[in-house]
């Protein structure tokens, strides 16, 4: 059998890779599998049958409120943000070139805590209601400040990661400064933010996060061979005629909006972003059109199934996603660094 | 014809002078040899050339036109640059590869026509990558790798191709071989070549045409057995040399003198003699 699969008439033309296409259709079923077992589980169980039968409206009326209400939301944003920190991490992976390079690493969730935390602790009057905004707009803007300052005559990779690195730095100190200087009782609520959670996601976070992270993946996969042949160095990629980094600013939008969205959502979740886009490498290669999707898929089974962990294995303490997350993402990227060490 | 020419072209790198008011012509169909010592420049001007580096001054017209003003995209339709020691991201297959060369002629929606699918598997045929075209860049042997990118420039089908040093780390029968399939390039599709190379021998058998390089501009062009004396060699060089024939091919030879090994079986003092031994060069012209 042939190793591709070409689809091609007049208006389009893709050559895809079978194995990605397995990969991505196994990952497919299992994502939808863990949605439906973790909806299932908790303090009501409810059988798979019983999960589906109810999202499809048919369900029984005592399923359907604990299914509708408290966990479908939740477990729609754990899914959301985890795809989003992932393909935001594989941009940032793409564009800088280096496997070590994420959201959480190069500073851009660090600007989002600041503003976050900035917000719980200066402002604790202030309505929730406008923590997403003021979070996304702190990644947005820590990242614009990263941009520039690397920026001198082009933005190479390197200069944005060490650049980045050192901003994260920074704000990690404003954060703990905020920390440290609010009142002792705010300091449970900020920690669970910094921490990452997604207890008490409603369908307004749904509502929200659903539609902005459906057209930033949309984006990005039309921009997907630009980051492919950003991948092989910027020479190659101006070779080919890519205005690199007018690409690159692009496409650094787009990971900033998919993982300041996250954030802003869920809080500092931290490890999806490298995790999810390393395991997708491992399972596709690199090239983006067919990471995009398994490394979205990745992402949204880590959160998914951290929560469903966080939310359960210490009933009835219900543990914020972010401990798991951290908990598998740092031993990994102990090893990351070790087997990159000599590069 | 002029496939490439630079009018008054300065390049620097912040305050660093590179290239001097340089006026270059680079001839059409012809395979165009950049030599000259290391750090002189040869990769700057071949970057500069293909606007990958923006010139302080002057100018650049590809076909008569100024590539400043012409878009990217479509200089990426007339114009393939390889430059020196690409590396691919782990994982990435040969044919994954040579497809990012189709990238100037796609877009979102049409990323493999029939053209492209022809052009790639065009050029992992002639650079006789068929056979390893599903196996990750990463993983092949250097000249493999070098060949992988070869057909990925190829694959661009560009008139002009501009290439830095494609035979480093190449053994010998890898570096022929490489040379060997642009050469075929150039005669079977009259591609314009333009590339940097070390190796004088090489350069000579090869070449239509020799640009050495020396002091920020051009010391000496022309067809190689007019270029390449000693003269020029002992210029561009730093280096005493002698130029025979090249047994085979009859293109000029350059063997230089060291002090290594003086006094074995046939060894001479070279200083007492280049001289006497230089004017032999004229032989083959
Ligand atoms: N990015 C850079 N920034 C500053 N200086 C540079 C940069 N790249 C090259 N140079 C300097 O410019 C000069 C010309 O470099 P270039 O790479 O063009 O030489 P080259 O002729 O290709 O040498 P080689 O034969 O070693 O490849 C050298 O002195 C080098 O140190
Ligand atoms: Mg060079």
């Amino acid at each position: 059998m042939k190793k591709q699969l070409v689809i091609r008439n007049e208006s389009f033309s893709f050559l895809l890779e079978r194995k990605t296409l397995l990969t991505t259709t196994i990952l497919a079923i299992l994502t939808f599998a863990a949605f439906v077992v973790s909806i299932g589980t908790g303090e009501m169980y409810i059988s798979p049958i019983n999960v589906i039968k109810t999202l499809f409206g048919a369900g029984e009326k005592q399923y359907e409120l604990v299914i509708e209400t408290f966990r479908l939301p939740r477990i729609l944003v754990a899914l959301l943000i985890g795809a989003a920190l992932s393909v935001s991490g594989s941009i940032l992976q793409g564009i800088i070139r280096n496997p070590l390079a994420s959201p959480d690493i190069v500073g851009i969730t660090h600007g989002a805590s600041v503003a976050a935390v900035g917000l719980l602790t200066l402002f604790p009057t202030v309505s929730v209601f406008w923590l997403p905004p003021v979070t996304l707009i702190g990644a947005g803007v820590v990242a614009a400040i990263i941009y520039l300052l690397a920026w001198k005559d082009g933005v190479t990779p390197i200069r944005l990661v060490l650049i980045g690195v050192g901003i994260k730095e920074v704000m990690a100190a404003i954060t703990s400064l905020l920390v440290v200087t609010s009142p002792i009782y705010l300091t449970p609520k900020v920690q669970i933010w910094i921490t990452g959670t997604v207890y008490g996601s409603n369908w307004e976070n749904v509502s929200v996060l659903l539609p902005w992270v459906i057209l930033m993946l949309i984006l990005t996969m039309m921009y997907g061979r630009t980051v492919n042949v950003l991948q092989l160095g910027d020479d190659i990629a101006a070779g080919v005629g890519s205005p690199v980094s007018r690409h690159r600013l692009i496409l650094l939008f787009f990971s900033v909006a998919l993982a300041g969205a996250a954030i802003a959502i869920g809080g500092a979740i931290s490890f999806v972003g490298l995790l999810g886009p390393h395991i997708a490498r491992k399972l596709v290669g690199p090239s983006f059109g067919g990471l995009l999707p398994v490394s979205a898929m990745v992402g949204a089974l880590i959160v998914m199934l951290s929560d469903l962990i966080g939310r359960t294995a210490f009933s009835p303490l219900d543990l914020p996603v972010g401990i798991f997350t951290s908990a598998i993402g740092a031993p990994f990227f102990i090893y990351l660094l070790f087997k990159n060490r000599n590069q | 014809m002029v496939a490439l020419e630079t009018q008054n072209l300065t390049l620097t790198y912040g305050e660093s002078l590179i290239i001097d008011q340089l006026n270059l012509q680079i001839p059409k169909g012809k395979i165009t040899v950049l030599i000259g010592s290391n750090g002189c420049g040869k990769s700057t001007l071949l970057r500069s050339m293909a606007r990958l580096l923006k010139p302080k001054e002057g100018n650049i017209l590809l076909d008569g036109q100024a590539i400043a003003t012409t878009p990217t995209k479509e200089i990426a339709k007339r114009l393939a640059i390889l430059p020196q020691s690409p590396t691919a991201p782990e994982g990435l297959t040969v044919q994954q590869l040579v497809k990012q060369g189709r990238y100037p002629h796609q877009n979102w929606l049409k990323q493999w026509t029939t053209e492209d699918e022809a052009m790639v598997n065009e050029a992992l045929e002639s650079t006789g990558m068929t056979e390893l075209k599903d196996r990750a860049v990463d993983s092949l042997s250097g000249g493999q790798r070098q060949r992988a990118w070869i057909a990925m420039t190829l694959a661009q089908g560009t008139e002009t191709i501009l290439l830095d040093e494609p035979t480093t780390y190449l053994d010998m029968t890898h570096q022929v071989e490489v040379l060997d399939i642009l050469f075929e390039l150039n005669q079977t599709q009259k591609r314009t070549i333009i590339m940097v190379l070390h190796d004088l021998n090489l350069a000579c058998r090869y070449a239509d045409h020799i640009v050495a390089l020396k002091d920020k501009t051009v010391y000496a062009q022309g067809h190689p057995t007019e270029t390449i004396t000693p003269d020029t060699v002992r210029a561009v060089f730093s280096m005493d040399a002698e130029i025979i024939p090249d047994p085979i091919y009859g293109t000029p030879m350059c063997i230089p003198y060291s002090r290594g090994r003086i006094g074995r079986k046939g060894g001479t003092q070279p200083h007492a003699h280049h001289v006497a031994i230089s004017t032999a060069v004229g032989q083959f012209a």
